[in-house]
């Protein structure tokens, strides 16, 4: 793409990218979560590959690394779900602990983010998940449509 | 043919759609316990203040399990039907 193209989104993606990680940190305040705000960093990087095009963008950000980063997201997840196992499984067990585990004023209220036990753990787990996942898909797919038009 | 069998489907799917606007449920309607204790105890139970998160992460978490095992398994799919080839 054209170099105003470049600047731009070089620029952009990184509001986008902060944006999805403010999404992500604040699923148990605001609305949104994991999954949404992985969607939202997800479209900074598939607004990366259109700029400056699949292959320069797999000089540093390679398949493999993306999936050992969604593995590692899906095991902290599921380690977070052990973690409550001597109550019952996905047990909330970091309510009322210091981290993390102050209970807010019941009705609505602005809301604290040092609250809600595991909830921001788990969030943070699913958009570590959903990043590497949407990314690698994205990825893997514009490496393989550069490489028919190259052969044809 | 062709068209008037399409035709005929498509008024019959439509008319089903009509109907069963008119006869769904009102928003709310019929009240369960469910709803009332998790707007009622979701704060004090999680500390979150968003009840949706709450539930998709602390009262039906195993449901949020499967959604992360769907991910994984569409783009352990893409990863494999996409991969490239080494050179002949």
């Amino acid at each position: 793409m054209s170099k105003i193209v470049r600047t731009m989104s070089s620029i952009l993606s990184l509001f986008i990218f902060v944006y999805g990680s403010y999404i992500i940190m604040h699923g148990h305040l605001t609305p949104g979560g994991g999954f949404q705000g992985g969607a939202v960093f997800a479209s900074g990087v598939a607004l990366l590959i259109v700029a400056f095009g699949s292959q320069n963008l797999h000089k540093s950000l390679k398949e493999h690394h993306l999936s050992i980063l969604e593995s590692g997201g899906a095991l902290i997840f599921i380690g977070l779900a052990f973690g409550g196992i001597a109550t019952v499984f996905f047990y909330n067990f970091l309510v009322g602990s210091p981290i993390f585990g102050h209970i807010p004023p019941p009705g609505p209220n602005p809301g604290d983010i040092w609250t809600a036990g595991v909830i921001p753990f788990m969030n943070l787990a699913v958009g570590l998940k959903v990043i590497a996942g949407l990314s690698a898909i994205l990825l893997v797919m514009a490496l393989a449509t550069t490489i028919t038009e190259v052969e044809e | 043919m062709r068209k008037i069998a399409m035709a005929a489907s498509l008024s019959v799917f439509i008319a089903f759609l009509i109907a069963a606007t008119l006869v769904i449920h009102p928003f709310g309607y019929p009240p369960s316990q469910m709803d009332d204790y998790i707007i009622e105890n979701a704060q004090s139970e999680t500390g979150a203040n968003n009840v949706v998160t709450a539930v998709v992460f602390d009262y039906r978490g195993f449901d949020t399990l499967g959604e992360a095992t769907i991910l994984f398994t569409a783009v352990t799919g893409v990863v494999m039907l996409f991969r490239r080839r080494k050179k002949e």
